[in-house]
């Protein structure tokens, strides 16, 4: 774990040493039709690492990565900088993009029924993959989609070539989108609430799926999610993002221990215990802000109890705070220099 | 599948049925065909005779089952005009309908589909917007507007086409462009809508996602898709082969099924107009069921429900 979490400059998410970074994002913001959703990504991904990304709805956790991959419509005004392997990725030729996408970095989403074509087979959607980024043709086009089938637990693989994809359930089609996504041999796999739309028990498979076959492939994963608990099992880093930015940055435990951010603390205090006594969970007040009406200060002051009159007027830098762990607060470090003990208590009571 | 064409099959057979029935009430209520035929200034007695023959002196209901069995037999009556069968009559004219009406078909295609898909691929576009603002001229003005202004401008001012009869091919023209600009229009749109529809699906977005280049997103994900709902509003279109050119037909004298069905009502020739509107329903419930199977041969999710009875 250590050595997936470098040290970086203050104002960057951990870069690993940078020779191992695979993937790195560089003060990426979104505008929609003049309204700022994304405001200045700093990450960075190293090879077979797994991250998690967590944020309540309208965070920027989706967009930063449809964006990463040239996906938003055209609608949206995207800058910064995306390197893979040191390679620019925004802006440039859609037949470049092409190659990557699908190739090097791959993409599931949220609602695997609705994310794959109604009126295309799964095995030949599964099969322009094959065929576009492996050089697969003929007959063997099959035979491997099978192999993919297998690997991610798809039943009956053999015959579900020729299915379509209402012929499936929810879960067998996140297992096809999953497939898909293999099929390219990707060194990252970006995962858009993979689990969001299936049962709780489906939701533990897919979540194990994921990570075996990380192990396997030594590729990378990128789990975007709104729960910190889905995230927390599966990942080993975890950047929480509050109102289109990086609030808190560090290795999962160490979130779990020693959360910095406000919101973080928000995050944890509404989520149920793994064991031990329920108690009553503690939600958080208030709404993120619209995007238009974002406070010119921390986007999370209005919600936050531990506010002070600098943080409505000054937006807060990522700062490291201990080895790996970044967080975005400036009334957290106050307080936390003053009274940690008691922040811990609060938390984890 | 057997049970979904059985039951398509007797839905159509019943709204042939219907509009049969309708029509029979119509007709016989709206006038009377003695008078119209005969003229007013006929005898008494000359009315009487031709109401015999023609069974018009029977109760209504009489002459509905007499029409209906009739029909069943395949024998569709004669014209009160004419005398000869009125089928004959009427097929008679079909070719000279459908020498205006295919060739306008094909000409709504060639320019609807396009234009709508191109339009929906540069959403906002000053492109998309003329195509969509002579879309809705094209689709509001009505045909024989259209049709008389061609008519005055092409064949009146600069008399390079002529103003309408037959006789040459020049004389198709203004008559196909007419009937085509309209439907063109309806398809472009229908096209387009159906087009943005399917392109903010999430399937697209994965296409992409998979680094499937853009054309082959729209040709091979996006297309096939948007055909569904296309397949109905040009099914309506084959339908409408024998029947759609009434007012054209009229606008620029063309010896066609419509410009027939048009002199039969005004005479109250029943059986004519009848036989007319029995081949129009036939035609439109023809058109439905290919649609229907084509549907089915498009979205598997249809297939599969048609083919379990539905689930």
């Amino acid at each position: 774990m250590a050595d997936l979490v470098g040290t970086a400059p203050a104002s960057a998410f951990p870069a690993t040493s940078s020779s191992g970074a695979l993937l790195t994002i560089e003060g990426l913001t979104v505008d929609f039709s003049g309204v700022r959703v994304l405001r200045g990504i700093d990450l960075t991904l190293s090879r077979g690492e797994s991250l998690g990304i967590v944020g309540e709805s309208g965070s920027g956790k989706s967009v930063t990565w449809l964006a990463t991959l040239g996906l938003l419509p055209r609608t949206a005004n995207v800058s910064g900088s995306v390197q893979l392997d040191g390679q620019e990725m925004l802006g440039v030729a859609a037949s470049r993009l092409d190659r990557i996408r699908g190739g090097r970095v791959a993409m599931i989403f949220q609602d695997p029924s609705s994310a794959l074509n109604p009126v295309i087979r799964i095995g030949k959607q599964v099969g322009e993959v094959l065929a576009r980024h492996q050089g697969v043709s003929g007959a063997n086009i099959r035979a491997e989609t099978k192999r993919l089938f297998d690997l991610v637990g798809l039943p009956d693989a053999a015959r579900r070539f020729d299915a379509y994809p209402h012929e499936l359930s929810g879960g067998q089609n996140q297992r096809v989108m999953i497939a898909m996504a293999l099929a390219g041999k990707p060194d990252v796999l970006v995962a858009d609430e993979p689990t969001t739309a299936l049962d709780a028990t489906i939701q533990a498979q897919i979540l194990d799926l994921l990570t075996t076959i990380r192990r396997e492939t030594g590729m990378a994963l990128v789990l975007i999610s709104h729960d910190l608990g889905v995230v927390s099992e599966t990942c080993e880093r975890i950047m929480v993002m509050y109102g289109g930015r990086v609030v808190e940055a560090a290795p999962s435990d160490s979130i779990f221990a020693n959360p910095q951010h406000p919101y973080t603390q928000g995050l944890l205090a509404a989520l149920p215990p793994f064991d031990g006594a329920l108690h009553r969970l503690i939600p958080i007040e208030g709404q993120v802000p619209e995007p238009a009406n974002m406070p010119p200060g921390c986007p999370f002051a209005p919600r936050c109890a531990q506010r002070m009159t600098v943080c409505k007027e000054t937006i807060p830098p990522l700062t490291q705070t201990e080895a790996g762990h970044f967080s975005a607060c400036i009334a957290g470090a106050v307080t936390e220099a003053r009274q940690s003990l008691k922040v811990h208590k609060s938390v984890l009571a | 599948m057997l049970r979904f064409a059985a039951i398509r099959i007797l839905r159509a057979v019943l709204t042939i049925a219907l509009v049969v029935t309708f029509a029979f009430l119509v007709l016989r209520l709206s006038g009377d065909p003695a008078r119209s035929i005969m003229g007013d200034d006929a005898s008494p007695e000359a009315m009487a005779a031709f109401r015999r023959e023609w069974g018009l002196d029977q109760p209504l209901w009489a002459q509905y089952l007499h029409y209906f069995a009739a029909i069943l037999h395949g024998e569709l009556g004669r014209s009160m005009r004419g005398g000869g069968p009125a089928l004959d009559l009427v097929l008679g004219r079909i070719p000279a309908t459908l020498m205006l009406t295919l060739p306008a078909l094909l000409m709504k295609l060639a320019i609807g589909i396009p234009a709508g898909i191109y339009a929906a691929l540069h959403r906002d576009s000053a492109i998309d917007r003329a195509v969509m603002v002579t879309a809705v001229a094209g689709y509001t003005v009505p045909s024989f507007v259209l049709g008389l202004v061609l008519v005055q401008v092409l064949a009146i001012w600069f008399a390079w086409l002529p103003t309408g009869g037959t006789g040459s091919l020049q004389h198709l023209i203004l008559p196909i462009i007419t009937l085509g600009v309209g439907g063109a229009a309806v398809l472009a749109r229908f096209v387009r809508s159906a087009m943005l529809e399917v392109l903010g699906q999430p399937y697209i977005r994965t296409a992409s996602a998979k680094g499937i280049p853009w054309a082959a997103v729209v040709r091979g994900h996006a297309l096939p898709n948007a055909a569904i709902p296309t397949v109905t509003i040009v099914g309506f279109m084959v339908g409408n082969l024998i029947a759609g050119a009434v007012v054209v037909e009229s606008v620029f004298s063309w010896p066609g099924l419509g410009n027939l069905l048009v002199v039969s009502v005004t005479a109250r020739d029943l059986a004519v107009v009848q036989c007319i509107l029995l081949l129009v329903a036939v035609a439109m419930v023809l058109s439905n069921l290919i649609v229907d199977f084509l549907y089915g041969f498009l979205d598997p999710r249809l297939a599969e429900a048609n083919s379990t009875g539905g689930h």
